[in-house]
C-alpha cells in the first residue's frame, strides 16, 4: 500500500453515477496528500460530500458561501502562518465553474493578486449543475442549458467559453495549468506542482457531467479524452504567468474532428452541420494559436 | 431521526459518508474476468466512487458503493469487465 492508495475522498458520497467531479476530487486529494486543508463553496461538490451529519472528507475542510472559496482559503492560509503551522501544509480552495468563472471571480482575483500560498482548483462541468443546469461563462457555444435553451431562434448558449486559466495566469501567478480527468497522471503531476509552488497556483480541471451534458454515465472519461483529442480543451501549464510561453502537456498526434466530441452529448444534439463546421473553425484557429 | 447540530456545525467524523451505501443505486453490475485483467488499474483510477480495490494481481469491487456507472468497463483496455443487469 502506497500513500496514494489512501482514499481521502470517501465512498458513500452522493454524486450521480459517472460524475466527473467524483473522479477529479478523489484523484486531486490523492496527489495533494493528507496534509491538506481545503475550502469548498456551494455547488455539487458541497452537496454530494457534506450531508450533515456525514462528510466524505478525510482532511479538514471548511464550507464557505458560493462566492467565497478563495477569500476563506486566504483567511485559513494567513491563520496557519500566524500560528506557525503552515509549514508542510497545503491549502486548496475548490470551486465549481459557477463559483469560479462568475460569482467567485472577484474573491479569486484578489487572492491571486495578494499572493497567498494557495492552490485554487476549479472543477469545471460547464454550467451551474447543482441548481439544474443553468448557463455560466464557462458554458461553451452551442450547448443547450435550462437558461440558454435551444429553440427556433436560439442555438443554445450564444457566447464562447471564458478563458479562465489564461485570465488567472495574467495575474502573474507562479503556476497555472489546465488538466482533465481523462489524463490522471498529468492531472496528479500538476496538482503536486501546484501545491509545491510557493504562492498562488490555479488549476482548471475539466470534468464532464452526465446529468447536465446528457450522456451515458459510462462515457464521462471517454468524453473528457475526446475534448483533448479534438482540441476543444487544451492541456497546458504556464509558469510566472508567462502565457506566451506556455507548455502544451498533451498534444494529440492528429486532431480528431470536433464533430466526434459534439455528437457524444445530447446538449449539442441540435447542432446542424453548418453549426459544427463553425465550431470546428473556431477550434482550428485556437489550436493554431497554441501551435498545433 | 433527530440530529444534534454542533456549534458551527463542526463535524469531526471524517469519512463518515461511508455509512451510506450507494451500492443500492445500482441497476447494472460490473463483472471482471481476472484471467483477462492485466492489472493496469485504469478502472481504479477512473472510478468516481472509490469502489474498486487493488489486489496484488487484478481488482475487486466494493459493491457497498459501486453505483454501476460503467466507466470501468468502458475504459478497460482489454475488455476484462462487462456490465450485467443487477438482480436484487
Ligand atoms: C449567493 C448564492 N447564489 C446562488 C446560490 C444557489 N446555488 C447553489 S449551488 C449553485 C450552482 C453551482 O454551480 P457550480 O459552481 O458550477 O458548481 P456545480 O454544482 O456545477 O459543481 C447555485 C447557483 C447560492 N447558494 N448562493
Ligand atoms: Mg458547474
Amino acid at each position: 500500500m502506497t500513500k496514494e492508495d489512501l482514499e481521502l475522498f470517501a465512498s458513500g458520497h452522493r454524486a450521480c453515477a459517472g460524475c466527473g467531479e467524483g473522479t477529479a476530487v478523489r484523484q486531486i486529494l490523492k496527489a495533494a496528500g493528507p496534509n491538506t486543508v481545503a475550502t469548498i463553496c456551494t455547488g455539487c461538490l458541497e452537496v454530494i460530500s457534506t450531508g450533515y451529519p456525514e462528510t466524505a472528507w478525510e482532511i479538514p475542510i471548511i464550507h464557505a458561501a458560493f462566492e467565497n472559496s478563495a477569500s476563506v482559503a486566504a483567511g485559513v492560509e494567513v491563520a496557519l502562518k500566524e500560528l506557525g503551522r503552515k509549514e508542510g501544509v497545503n491549502v486548496i480552495a475548490f470551486g465549481g465553474d459557477g463559483g469560479t468563472f462568475d460569482i467567485g471571480f472577484q474573491a479569486l482575483s484578489g487572492m491571486l493578486e495578494r499572493g497567498h500560498d494557495i492552490t485554487y482548483v476549479c472543477v469545471d462541468n460547464e454550467a451551474y449543475m447543482n441548481t439544474g443546469i443553468q448557463r455560466c461563462s464557462s458554458t461553451p457555444y452551442g450547448a443547450s442549458t435550462t437558461t440558454s435553451p435551444v429553440g427556433k431562434l436560439s442555438i443554445g448558449e450564444s457566447r464562447p467559453k471564458k478563458p479562465i486559466a489564461a485570465i488567472c495566469a495574467a495575474h502573474g501567478i507562479p503556476y497555472t495549468a489546465t488538466a482533465s480527468i481523462a489524463y490522471i497522471n498529468d492531472l496528479k503531476k500538476k496538482v503536486k506542482k501546484a501545491v509545491e509552488t510557493e504562492g498562488p497556483a490555479f488549476l482548471h480541471v475539466f470534468a464532464p457531467c452526465p446529468t447536465g451534458w446528457r450522456h451515458g454515465s459510462d462515457s464521462t472519461i471517454e468524453i473528457a479524452r475526446l475534448a483533448v483529442e479534438t482540441g476543444v480543451f487544451v492541456l497546458w501549464e504556464a509558469e510566472d504567468g508567462d502565457i506566451c510561453n506556455l507548455k502544451i502537456t498533451q498534444k494529440p498526434k492528429k486532431r480528431k474532428p470536433v464533430k466526434d466530441y459534439l455528437k457524444s452529448q445530447r446538449r449539442f444534439a441540435h447542432l446542424s452541420d453548418e453549426d459544427i463546421e463553425h465550431i470546428q473553425k473556431e477550434v482550428d484557429e485556437k489550436c493554431e494559436k497554441y501551435g498545433f | 431521526m433527530t440530529v444534534k447540530i454542533t456549534i458551527g456545525a463542526v463535524n469531526r467524523d471524517h469519512g463518515s459518508s461511508r455509512i451510506y451505501k450507494t451500492g443500492g443505486w445500482r441497476t447494472m453490475r460490473p463483472v471482471v474476468d481476472l484471467e483477462k485483467c492485466i492489472s493496469c488499474y485504469k478502472c481504479y483510477d477512473y472510478c468516481p466512487d472509490g469502489a474498486i480495490k487493488k489486489l496484488d494481481k487484478g481488482i475487486t469491487y466494493d459493491f457497498d458503493y459501486c453505483k454501476g456507472c460503467g466507466i470501468c468497463a468502458k475504459e478497460c483496455p482489454v475488455q476484462a469487465i462487462v456490465m450485467i443487469k443487477e438482480e436484487k
